[in-house]
């Protein structure tokens, strides 16, 4: 019980103070997590809407291997991105180990699928409201991809976030490929675990706290607006 | 409110999350690596948790402007990483591994830097009756024999390493206990004081990381002193014909300064807790003491 009051109590001086320390390592996590979402975003939301759309031999097993790839263990992704941008890896001579670049590169591999596999349900969805309408219209794919998706943006949201949830959360693959490195690689993920093999309960529990408040507010976000959005298109 | 306006503005809401994305994107492609005179270390997890390098690595930026980046992890897995080219330097402490590293020519020379030692601790109640014993293998025999709970690192790292060197010159073999009372943690040093600590068992530190380890419960140093304790600790630059992009200029200036009178001044003046947690090694004015 202590330790828990003491948590609140170092993560409330951390907050307050506006610890520098702690301010780089939340902008840090917040630029690393939000650029593996966005470039994740990119691809997974046309992907998503392709297999929602589209017919083709084999798309339910597509389905079925982007359902299960939701659950990639991030030190599996960070242990392959590792192998690739080693110096003795195939990537080696880009220098990209231990940087946030190569931070990125693996948080986007492991929400990938979350956002494909969340948005190709929720296009299909709205796929189904919208078949005839786009049939009348004369459609190609692309269009109806680009329509769907445009109209299904704030729904679209909540599988953004989740991939973001995910992204913000994970400490198996940046504390593998980034290396934990003092103002360089060092998120909040990493320092809770850096901390916590320091001994520091108290304080590693606090930056968790910070974390989790973090994670709420974006998560909050999402559910508004896609509540919002819920109102609007009914 | 802030819900009412973005659907006001309805599509330029999500157009500015979009931007947001894009220029967090840009940003990160901008914090990329930029500094050419920067090294990065492997280390292992008792210089950085100990708060050692943090001490040091300014003194060394200010003085020569290289920026110096640590990955901590433990000895087995640094090595592997200098192996593969993606550190500039090794600061570790297994003097065995560092000599192979040397001779396979993986690394230019082994530079002895500083040494602190290993203890052995465990809860205050002490149920194996080993406090004050002056004889480690001894120690680890009464602990086996009694089959008391002994975490171990497992994880091929520095300290793992020579406890398992300790186990064998102690003669008792652990490994058929594994799983009942020898427990190996497969984690770093603190993770696996954090376990000795929760399971009342022993397990052996260094005491760098013990004196900086911040949850100690019951925990107490119980057998100190034996030679066969000793811990020092060794820079290696990576060797540049391996790996032409090494850094070895600025990573062998580094060695340099750390085993410069300045270097070895710093490392002695750093206390946690009012403790010397390591001693220097270097002779200055012999320059590299090379041990081939």
């Amino acid at each position: 019980m202590n330790e828990f009051s003491s948590a609140i109590g170092a993560a409330l001086s951390m907050i307050v103070t506006f610890d520098a320390a702690i301010v780089e390592i939340v902008l840090l996590s917040l630029r690393v997590s939000l650029s593996a979402v966005a470039i994740a975003s990119v691809v997974a939301l046309p992907l998503g809407a392709l297999i929602a759309l589209q017919h083709f031999p084999g798309r339910r097993a597509v389905v079925i291997l982007l359902n299960a790839l939701m659950g990639l263990p991030p030190v599996v992704v960070g242990l392959m991105v590792y192998l690739l941008l080693s110096r003795a890896g195939p990537l080696g001579p880009m220098g990209l180990l231990f940087t946030p670049t190569a931070m990125v590169i693996a948080q986007s591999i492991i929400v990938l699928p979350i956002i494909a596999a969340l948005s190709r349900q929720t296009i299909a969805d709205l796929h189904e409201e919208y078949d005839e309408h786009l049939r009348s219209l004369g459609c190609t794919p692309i269009q109806s991809v680009a329509t769907l998706l445009w109209d299904g943006r704030f729904r679209l949201l909540t599988a953004i976030m989740a991939g973001f949830g995910r992204a913000i959360a994970e400490v198996g693959a940046v504390i593998i490929v980034g290396g934990n490195i003092q103002h360089a690689t060092r998120v909040m993920t990493t320092t809770i675990a850096l901390e916590t093999s320091k001994g520091n309960l108290a304080l590693a529990l606090g930056l968790g706290l910070i974390l989790v408040t973090l994670a709420l507010g974006v998560n909050a976000t999402a559910l508004v607006i896609s509540d919002a959005a819920r109102q609007r298109y009914g | 409110m802030t819900i009412r306006t973005d659907m006001a503005t309805g599509s330029s809401g999500f157009g500015r999350l979009l931007l947001a994305f894009a220029l967090g994107a840009v940003m990160i492609a901008g914090a990329v690596n930029g500094e050419s005179r920067s090294i990065t270390i492997a280390s292992t997890t008792s210089t950085q948790n100990s708060g050692l390098l943090e001490w040091l690595l300014p003194q060394f930026t200010a003085q020569t402007g290289i920026g110096v980046q640590v990955v901590a992890v433990g000895t087995g897995q640094a090595i592997r990483i200098a192996t593969n080219g993606d550190a500039d330097l090794l600061l570790v402490h297994h003097e065995a591994s560092e000599r192979e590293f040397v001779a396979a020519g993986l690394g230019i020379a082994r530079h002895p830097v500083m040494h602190n030692d290993f203890v052995l601790v465990g809860p205050g109640s002490d149920p194996a009756g080993i406090r004050g014993m002056n004889d480690v293998t001894s120690a680890l025999r009464r602990i086996g024999s009694g089959e008391h709970v002994f975490l171990s690192r497992g994880d091929d790292s520095g300290t793992h390493k020579k406890e398992l060197e300790l186990w064998q010159s102690s003669g008792f073999d652990p490994r058929p206990a594994s799983g009942g009372w020898y427990r190996e943690s497969g984690s770093g040093m603190g993770a696996t004081l954090n376990t000795a600590s929760a399971m009342d068992g022993y397990a052996l530190t260094d005491r760098a990381s013990w004196v900086s380890f911040g949850n100690k419960g019951d925990l107490e140093i119980l057998v100190e002193g034996d030679t066969r304790l000793h811990n020092p600790y060794a820079a290696i630059v990576v060797n540049p014909e391996r790996h032409p992009h090494i850094h070895a200029n600025e990573a062998q200036a580094f060695v340099d300064w750390l085993t410069s009178r300045k270097g070895q001044a710093a490392i002695a003046a750093y206390r946690v807790a009012g403790q010397q947690l390591f001693f220097p090694d270097a002779v200055p004015q012999a320059g590299a003491a090379d041990g081939h």
